[in-house]
């Protein structure tokens, strides 16, 4: 079994604390991202499990065993690394079984075990070739080669992707998944990449400034964010996030944005919105996906309004709109052949039935 | 890294040592290797620096040689108050800065033509700066001693026996060094900068003075302090040239004078050595960070 | 590579320009004339003297007479020149290797160390090197005099006797290796240091990861990303050792019996000492083949791994 469980974990540099506490579960088999901005400690805690740095506090065990003083080499993990951290004189069969020839494994065992992760990784003719020979992509491959080739219990990825290309990024994502399919290991992941996590994950762990914001499936992370970090994070182009009082008219709430703007809020949430009558610093948070261009047949809870379009950008499949409420840039997602041109008014239309009430002043999702 | 296995009586999980004890551990063994070779390195100089605040009798009661027990400066005050010395340092001094200067304009200009424009016969040239270090000077003071009765006779000029002699001499030694870290830092600058400068209308003069020399300012630095040490630390070429006690530099002049015969003043010639080390020292420790990157620099770019 | 043209003064396209105005004008020739001190400094003072020598070295004593390999043969027959060249090989070798040894081990400690202390240990270390070796060599002088042996008290402190470290021929060649590795190690010590450093952090996280001891981190990763340094370093110090002049002359003079006597000083000792000039130059000579070697063969190695990390 190989579980990774994190109590209360610590980090601290000298005067800084880089992970201020983190609980965590990871359940055997499962592909886990951490993901957050630069600096909020996703890296420290991954390398925190895998022993390449001291744990100032808390508890990390694997496999059901503390492992705060166990040296890496005896955590029977695997890790690839940014860089690839590829053996540079040695050829893609030497970097591979590397680690087996160290435990004296025999020769034929460390063949097989070779061979069989090159096959996975579609890099067996590229046994024989230095690191230098190779192209990103390959290197990449190679470095997880080596990590299946030892069988750990977990696998710790590094920011793998972030020095290839954005295409050959999604093609390596690609076959992560694919890997991670064929072999069930458990898989710790970080980036800052929200699309890598979305698309590669059971769950997400968000983390910002040492801290969990939120675990969740991806889906969960999109649809019912905790805070408003994780609903700014989370989905491209961001969450769209504007000043907004809630007032209550007749038993129904509304939501209002500004003098000419106002919308009603769906009834299943009246309930949980009505204590927040009246509440100073509410934030309305709706994604650009449910800010669309007019359409002749209206669903329940979709509004349409005039705005005056200052920028637009067409992305091919779908054209951006950006305007301005509440001297904030909104942005929508409009159909390419709706009309949107800059400097011009458009009737667009708001989907609430996917809103969000923040309270700016704790960031918490209502 | 803790690997060791320690049995015990259990078989279900081996114990492993502590991480950070281990750390500790290896941080406490390198420390007491560093004091112990920093004894072995520091040992001499501090020794001569005990010596030579002893007086003659101290030394020659054999007592502790490591211990002072009667600190005096006399040594000191005879040297510096001997002309002699002070001619030796004169000597050293003028001979090592003009060859500073010398050899630093010899070896910018001609490192920037080679890192930079590229002309032919450039590369040979380069591998030719190289290969002169395969030619030591042991193997050319013996011609050169030649050339210099051949310069006597036919141009009337006496290169022997005069200190001034060796500021023609050491830049064969300083220049093929300099003009090697000259290139390698040249060779670091990036090519874009030439080429805003071209853009911007400099000339190749002016982009050697305005850019090359500021961005490469430390890499100059560290080829001076060098040559400045190589020309004041000379032994095997004065000691050739020069015989007259008026013309000697320092080392030979020290090594030379203060050793009559069988009877050594041991006090004195100590102070005479430290006195000797003083200057490239004594930069060393103000500089100490342009000499260790000129070092490093240029061979880690080679 | 930015052709940096020189610049037209006048800017005028058609003008008529002498021949050799235009010639100073372009890039080549004014490349070449920034070179020109450079190679006439080593055309005049090291390749016309190296060639000198080979010349000389075929004169007879007085320079009178051509006497082609005469002094060459003299030399193959006499046991002090068989002494040189075996001395002058065993010291080279032994104190590269040594040195070669201590400063890696020593840039090991100091790498370990946190980088704020490093700067303070590395400076102290690097000292030896720093000093004229003729002035560092009269002092290991003191401390090997026969009488007054600042290193002989110590060991009669802890019982053993005191040991002839310039008196007899064992011990002189022991004691020139020591000043020469005491004078050298530091400069190793200072470049495996700096390419302990441009080994990536990461590469030792790996290896940690995939199971490497501490020793098995220098034997796989370190040791092979150092070659080139290792193997630069070791041919400088190599030419530097074999070629030396300073240390022997001042600790031993070549003796007892010309057991220390190495090319530079046994050529000194024969051709200016000695008057004999062809024959100093003979012996220097010597010197040039065994470095070309070893030269050639460390470069080619050089520059076969070059191509690969």
């Amino acid at each position: 079994m190989a579980q990774v469980t994190l109590r209360k974990v610590v980090k601290k540099y000298d005067e800084v604390l880089a992970v201020r506490g983190i609980d965590l579960d990871i359940s055997d088999k499962e592909f886990i991202v951490l993901v957050g901005p630069s600096g909020c400690g996703k890296s420290t805690t991954l390398r925190m499990i895998a022993g390449l740095e001291e744990i100032s506090g808390g508890d990390i065990a694997i496999g059901g065993h503390v492992v705060n003083d166990v040296p890496p080499k005896d955590r029977d993990i695997a890790m690839v690394f940014q860089n690839y951290a590829l053996y540079p004189h040695m050829n893609v069969y030497e970097n591979m079984s590397f680690g087996l020839k160290l435990k004296k494994t025999p020769k034929d065992v460390i063949d097989q075990r070779v061979k069989q992760a090159a096959q996975i990784l579609d890099i067996t003719e590229l046994l024989d070739r230095k690191p230098k020979q190779l192209s990103g992509g390959q290197r990449q491959r190679v470095a997880m080669g080596r990590a299946i080739v030892r069988d750990p219990k977990v696998f710790l990825f590094d920011e793998p992707l972030s020095n290839l290309d954005a295409k050959l990024r999604v093609q390596m994502r690609t076959e992560i998944k694919k890997v991670h399919q064929k072999v069930r290991t458990t898989t710790v992941y970080v980036t800052h990449d929200q699309v890598e996590a979305m698309t590669l994950a059971d769950r997400v762990v968000v983390m910002n400034g040492g801290l969990i914001e939120q675990v969740g499936s991806p889906n969960d992370l999109y649809h019912s964010p905790a805070t408003k970090f994780v609903a700014g994070f989370i989905g491209s182009p961001a969450m769209n996030f504007i000043t907004c009082q809630l007032e209550q008219a007749a038993g129904a709430l509304r939501v209002r944005l500004n003098d000419t703007l106002s919308f009603p809020v769906p009834a299943d949430r009246t309930a949980r919105y009505t204590p927040h009558v009246g509440q100073p610093n509410l934030m309305l948070g709706l994604r650009p996906e449910h800010i669309m261009e007019t359409r002749p047949h209206t669903e329940p809870n979709q509004h349409d309004f005039d705005m005056l379009i200052d920028v637009v950008e067409p992305m091919g499949m779908e054209t951006l709109v950006y305007f301005t409420v509440n001297g904030r840039e909104i942005c929508g997602r409009v159909n390419p052949n709706a009309g949107a041109a800059a400097a011009q008014s458009m009737k667009l239309r708001a989907d609430l039935s996917n809103m969000h009430l923040i309270d700016d002043s704790t960031g918490k999702v209502l | 890294m803790a690997n060791a296995a320690i049995a015990t009586g259990e078989p279900t999980r081996p114990k492993y040592g502590s991480m950070s004890r281990d750390r500790t551990w290896a941080l406490r063994w390198s420390y007491f290797f560093l004091v112990l070779f920093a004894i072995f390195f520091l040992m001499p100089p501090i020794y001569m620096l005990i010596t030579s605040l002893k007086t003659s009798a101290e030394i020659s009661a054999a007592t502790n040689p490591w211990w002072i027990s009667n600190p005096t400066l006399q040594n000191y005050i005879d040297l510096l108050s001997q002309n002699h010395f002070l001619v030796f340092f004169r000597n050293s001094a003028i001979v090592s800065i003009c060859v500073v200067i010398m050899t630093m304009l010899i070896s910018v200009v001609a490192a920037f033509a080679l890192a930079r424009m590229k002309f032919w016969g450039s590369a040979t040239l380069a591998t030719g700066v190289f290969l002169t270090y395969l030619i030591p000077e042991t193997l050319l003071f013996i011609p050169l001693f030649k050339m210099f009765a051949w310069v006597n006779e036919v141009l009337g000029i006496q290169l022997m026996n005069h200190w001034w002699t060796m500021i023609i001499l050491y830049p064969t030694l300083t220049v093929p060094f300099a003009t090697w870290i000259m290139i390698g830092y040249f060779a670091s600058i990036p090519k874009e900068l030439d080429e805003a400068a071209l853009i911007d209308g400099a000339t190749w003069m002016q982009t050697l003075t305005k850019i090359f020399i500021p961005v490469a300012l430390p890499g100059i630095i560290a080829a001076t302090i060098f040559t400045f040490t190589v020309a004041w630390a000379q032994f095997l070429y004065p000691l050739a040239f020069t015989t007259s006690t008026s013309e000697l530099v320092l080392p030979v002049g020290i090594i030379t004078t203060l050793i009559k015969g069988d009877v050594f003043n041991w006090g004195q010639i100590m102070t005479g050595a430290l006195l000797g080390a003083a200057p490239p020292l004594i930069i060393y420790a103000f500089l100490m960070d342009y000499y260790i990157a000129g070092l490093t620099a240029g061979a880690t770019k080679g | 590579m930015a052709d940096i043209a020189a610049r037209n003064p006048a800017g005028h396209p058609s003008q008529q320009r002498s021949g050799l105005h235009k010639l100073m004008q372009r890039k080549s020739t004014i490349a070449f004339l920034m070179a020109l001190p450079l190679i006439l400094l080593i055309s005049i003072l090291v390749a016309y003297p190296a060639g000198y020598a080979v010349y000389l070295a075929t004169l007879n004593k007085g320079m009178t007479r051509f006497v082609g390999f005469g002094n060459f043969e003299f030399l193959f027959g006499r046991d002090t020149f068989w002494l040189v060249v075996y001395q002058s090989c065993l010291f080279a070798i032994t104190a590269v290797i040594f040195k070669a040894i201590i400063g890696f081990v020593v840039a090991h400690f100091v790498h370990n160390i946190p980088s704020k202390g490093q700067r303070k240990w590395r400076g102290m270390l690097l000292v030896p090197w720093v000093i004229p070796p003729a002035m560092s060599t009269l002092a290991w002088l003191w401390l090997f005099d026969p009488s007054y042996s600042a290193l002989n008290w110590l060991l009669a402190i802890f019982g053993f006797e005191a040991i002839p470290w310039t008196g007899e021929a064992g011990w002189a060649r022991f004691s020139v290796i020591l000043v020469n590795v005491w004078i050298g190690s530091p400069f190793f010590m200072i470049m495996y240091l700096a390419a302990l450093k441009s080994v990536p952090e990461q590469l030792y996280e790996a290896a940690s990861i995939d199971g490497a001891t501490w020793w098995q981190r220098i034997w796989y990763v370190t040791l092979p990303m150092m070659r080139n340094i290792i193997a630069i370093t070791a041919l400088f110090s190599l030419i530097v050792t074999f070629a030396n002049f300073d240390i022997v002359r001042v600790l031993t003079a070549g003796g007892p019996l010309n057991s220390t006597h190495i090319f530079g000083t046994w050529a000194f000792r024969v051709g200016i000492e000695g008057g004999d000039i062809p024959l100093g130059a003979a012996v220097s000579l010597f010197m040039v083949p065994i470095l070309a070697v070893a030269a050639t063969f460390i470069l080619r190695d050089i520059t076969k791994r070059g191509s690969e990390v």
